[in-house]
């Protein structure tokens, strides 16, 4: 349903607080139909971008085109207002009832009571809140009132709609459910959404498009997959997971991969540089395998290495195993593997990851 | 909806009772000039002598008088300002300076009563039956007897304090001389909680005492009377005055029929007449 | 303890019989203090809500003279309303001085900035966001203010009563203002303090209990749509 028109895009956008930039924006657009999500840490500006966005905070300068058309005024922004929906990380419902939330868009359009009749019904019918139309706001669950939120945002049909961390305050069931329904009903309505998520897993599930953000700039956008897989620097890396980043200077090159000289040891690695270039290496620890000392087992792992245990941190299913092989090194370890190597701090093990596991960032491009 | 609801609800009731202000005394006011505000002592109206007369006056005059109980000197100071049109009061000293310095005219004797020097029956300073106010006033200083003043500047605080000047006693920061800065009735009730003595007239003692365990221990020094004149704000002085009001309420006062009335108010209910009328008579003449 | 058993007879007696003194003195306490109040709520309401809602300079000023106004002594704003109305004051050609008017002026001084400083706090306590996400469903300004008002409603309410509570209890500034006229600009309040001053404590004591029996019942009645108000 992506086209590739871009039903809002931006350039130049500035915003100040309290005299201190928060956003910085080049340049920034959103094609009809597409979901974008917005990454990063607490305070790296995904809130100000939204709200920036949807022409609710005021921008030092920036030039805002909705469908191609200027958003500048008072009147155009109150125009363009109408026709988007923002959601927010509180639900923020009025003191009243279910029904009279989802309505409250309408009502203040003005519209007739029949049709405010039919279109609730459908969105309550379509987020599962039906059954609570005449309850109270103040008596639902943390789940019940962010899918009346978003029942209110949809019923007004937007064109594009905002959200703000939606999920961030549910349980993880709660989180589950709405977020397959959200994915569900973006898809069914085909309306465009950004959506600023600290939870790059949630950003996975229904983005298209990701971008990543630190300290008030878009440091990396692209396809999701792109994001995950080839981040452009180190803060994305760390960010979409990869926990080890090493730094070191390419030693060889053959064909498609190349060596790189860590100092205290060499890997192999997938990617293209020139011999002499400073480059870092970016590992997931899932990509880490850990086997016994002395075996010396099948492994086409192109990189090994002894290590010793440092630290073992449980985290649910897995073990987070942080390794010394004279550098450091992450890996993801299942309590199975956690027995049957008999792991302990400060026991030797040998690390294995294939040269395809590691992505190398160049410094200059 | 429900809070809609609500919310009209509460609108609706103040919307009605704005409503009902509109007919309210305000609006149905007598026409301006129709006023005559009268500032006088809160006695007269503790007695509940005005609340009797002025109906009368009104009714006869078609005047509106708006009775301002206050102090006498609080009284004096609205004549001085000339914020009042007549005053009734009981502080002779006071009015014969207003009336000298020109911002009041036709000063003129209405009533007196009495003032009496009350006490605890038990009366530990041993002042009953004292003729001389102020030798019983020296006996109170002597020997420390706690003493209540309205110090509020009042006809009764002024003659009190005339009353220390003459005993030659200053009794201000003394222990036992208390200030309670509120008016007869209730330093009456105060003197009585406390079992100390006081100066009242003897109008608001009659009306209280019931209440009281307060006693008569001095009374009927002629330095004890308590003179009330009628007063009419000079219009010279202050154009804004409604003098013909005020000339009218003056003379309704020394009036034949209010002069009558006030010979009998009060016996009814107290057994003794609260005022006596004087109207046309000299001050030197009083209380012989 | 006799006088206060008496007191509840007497303001039990004035009221079955609808003594027309008692009830014309309690109506127009009423009636003063409810237009008062109305007067109070209409501005309070629109400057609290301003003033909640709008960044300027000296705004921490304002909201600290506000806060202190709702402590204003009644007695001070009757003083400076009897200044200002005096035959020879700055606004002495209005005549209002000693007239259920001048009450009303004095009551709406005394009850505004409580009004203003409970509408403020109640404005300002609703989430930061409810303003952008109101903005955001495409509401205008004016839509904007009137939903964040309904959203204070409860807080609101308790403005009307902390407003009307004050005033009509109050008597330094109705007595100064008004001059206690019987039949005319004789409240509640002022009654009982001439009563007393009278020494009829038991007549004081009963006007004293009128007094409460009408704040009750219109606290009552306030309440009663408040908590009608919240959520079940």
């Amino acid at each position: 349903m992506t086209t590739d028109a871009p039903i809002l895009s931006v350039s130049d956008l500035f915003v100040k607080r309290g005299g201190v930039p928060v956003l910085d924006l080049p340049a920034f657009s959103i094609r009809k139909g597409e979901t974008v999500g917005l990454i990063g840490p607490n305070g790296a500006g995904k809130s100000t971008l939204l709200l920036a966005l949807a022409c609710l905070i005021k921008r030092e300068r920036g030039r805002i085109l909705f469908h191609g058309q200027v958003v500048s005024t008072r009147r155009e922004t109150f125009a363009y207002r109408r026709r988007i929906a923002v959601v927010f990380q509180e639900p923020l419902l009025f003191d009243t009832t279910v029904y009279a939330n989802v309505a409250s868009g309408l009502d203040i359009r003005h519209l007739d009571r029949q049709e405010i009749g039919e279109r609730v019904t459908r969105r309550l019918d379509q987020f599962g809140i039906d059954h609570l139309r005449n309850r109270s706001a103040r008596k639902l669950s943390g789940g019940e009132a962010q899918r009346t939120s978003l029942a209110r945002a949809f019923a007004i049909d937007p064109e594009i709609v905002f959200l703000d961390e939606p999920f961030s305050s549910l349980d993880p069931p709660t989180r589950e459910g709405l977020l397959e329904d959200l994915h569900r009903i973006l898809k069914e309505t085909g309306t465009t959404a950004v959506m600023a998520t600290h939870d790059r897993l949630e950003a996975l599930r229904l983005s298209e498009r990701m971008a990543v953000m630190r300290d008030g700039e878009v440091v990396q956008i692209g396809p999701a997959d792109t994001i995950i897989h080839h981040p452009t620097d180190e803060f994305v890396a760390s960010f979409v997971g990869m926990e080890t980043i090493l730094t070191g200077r390419v030693s060889g090159c053959g064909v498609g991969t190349i060596r790189v000289d860590l100092g205290v040891g060499e890997l192999e690695a997938v990617g293209e540089a020139r011999p002499g270039e400073a480059v870092r290496c970016c590992i997931r620890p899932e990509n880490v395998t850990l086997q016994l000392p002395a075996a010396r087992e099948e492994t086409s792992a192109r990189n090994l290495f002894p290590a010793r245990v440092e630290k073992i941190q449980p985290l649910g299913l897995f073990h987070r195993v942080l390794l010394d092989c004279g550098f450091p090194l992450t890996a993801y370890v299942t309590s199975q593997s956690i027995s049957d190597l008999n792991l302990r701090e400060g026991a030797g093990v040998q690390a294995a990851f294939k040269a395809t596991a590691v992505h190398v960032i160049r410094h200059e491009k | 909806m429900k809070m809609r609801k609500g919310l009209t609800w509460a609108v609706g009731l103040m919307a009605a009772l704005i409503l009902m202000a509109g007919f309210s005394p305000a609006q149905a006011a007598p026409v301006k000039q129709k006023n005559l505000i009268l500032a006088t002592t809160t006695s007269t109206q503790d007695t509940g002598l005005l609340d009797y007369i002025i109906p009368i006056f009104e009714k006869k005059t078609k005047y509106f008088v708006k009775t301002i109980a206050v102090g006498s000197g609080a009284a004096m100071a609205m004549g001085q300002k000339g914020e009042a049109d007549a005053l009734l009061v009981h502080s002779p000293a006071a009015e014969k300076k207003l009336v000298e310095e020109g911002y009041g005219v036709n000063r003129r004797l209405v009533m007196h009563n009495d003032f009496v020097i009350l006490g605890p029956a038990s009366d530990p300073a041993g002042i009953k039956g004292m003729k001389s106010a102020t030798e019983a006033f020296k006996k109170l200083a002597a020997t420390g007897s706690l003493f209540m003043t309205r110090a509020d500047k009042s006809g009764t605080h002024a003659k009190e304090m005339a009353i220390w000047k003459a005993a030659g006693v200053n009794p201000e920061g003394q222990k036992w001389y208390q200030q309670t800065g509120l008016g007869m009735g209730q330093t009456l009730g105060v003197a009585a909680e406390k079992k100390a003595y006081t100066l009242s007239d003897r109008g608001t003692y009659l009306s209280m005492k019931k209440n009281l365990g307060l006693d008569i221990l001095s009374e009927g020094d002629a330095v004890l009377l308590n003179i009330y004149h009628v007063i009419e704000v000079n219009p010279a002085k202050w154009p804004k005055v409604n003098a013909p009001a005020a000339k009218a309420f003056a003379d309704f006062m020394v009036s034949k029929q209010v002069q009558k009335i006030i010979k009998t108010f009060g016996v009814d209910k107290y057994g003794s007449p609260l005022f006596f009328p004087d109207a046309g008579k000299k001050v030197e003449d009083l209380g012989k | 303890m006799d006088m206060i058993l008496e007191g509840l007879k007497q303001a039990f007696y004035l009221l079955v019989t609808f003594d027309p003194e008692v009830m014309g003195i309690t109506w127009l306490s009423l009636k003063i203090s409810g237009t008062a109040t109305f007067f109070s709520l209409f501005f309070g309401i629109s400057v609290g809500t301003v003033v909640a809602l709008t960044e300027f300079p000296g705004r921490r000023l304002v909201v600290s003279l506000i806060n202190t106004g709702m402590g204003l002594p009644p007695v001070v704003a009757g003083l400076i309303v009897t200044i200002f109305l005096w035959r020879n004051g700055p606004l002495g050609f209005l005549e209002i001085l000693y007239t259920p008017t001048a009450m009303i002026i004095a009551q709406s001084l005394i009850a505004a900035p409580i009004v203003t400083g409970i509408s403020l706090a109640s404005i300002q306590q609703l989430p930061r966001n409810l303003r952008l996400q109101i903005l955001a469903l495409g509401a205008n300004r004016l839509q904007m203010v009137w939903i964040l008002i309904k959203e204070a409603r409860l807080p609101l309410l308790a403005a009307v009563m902390a407003g009307f509570g004050g005033v009509i209890s109050e008597v330094g500034a109705s007595i100064m203002v008004g001059g206690n006229i019987k039949g005319y600009s004789r409240v509640l309040t002022t009654a009982t303090v001439m009563e007393t001053g009278k020494g009829n404590f038991e007549i004081a004591l009963a006007l004293g209990f009128i007094l409460l029996l009408l704040a009750f019942i219109i606290n009552a009645v306030l309440t009663q749509v408040q908590q009608r108000q919240r959520p079940r």
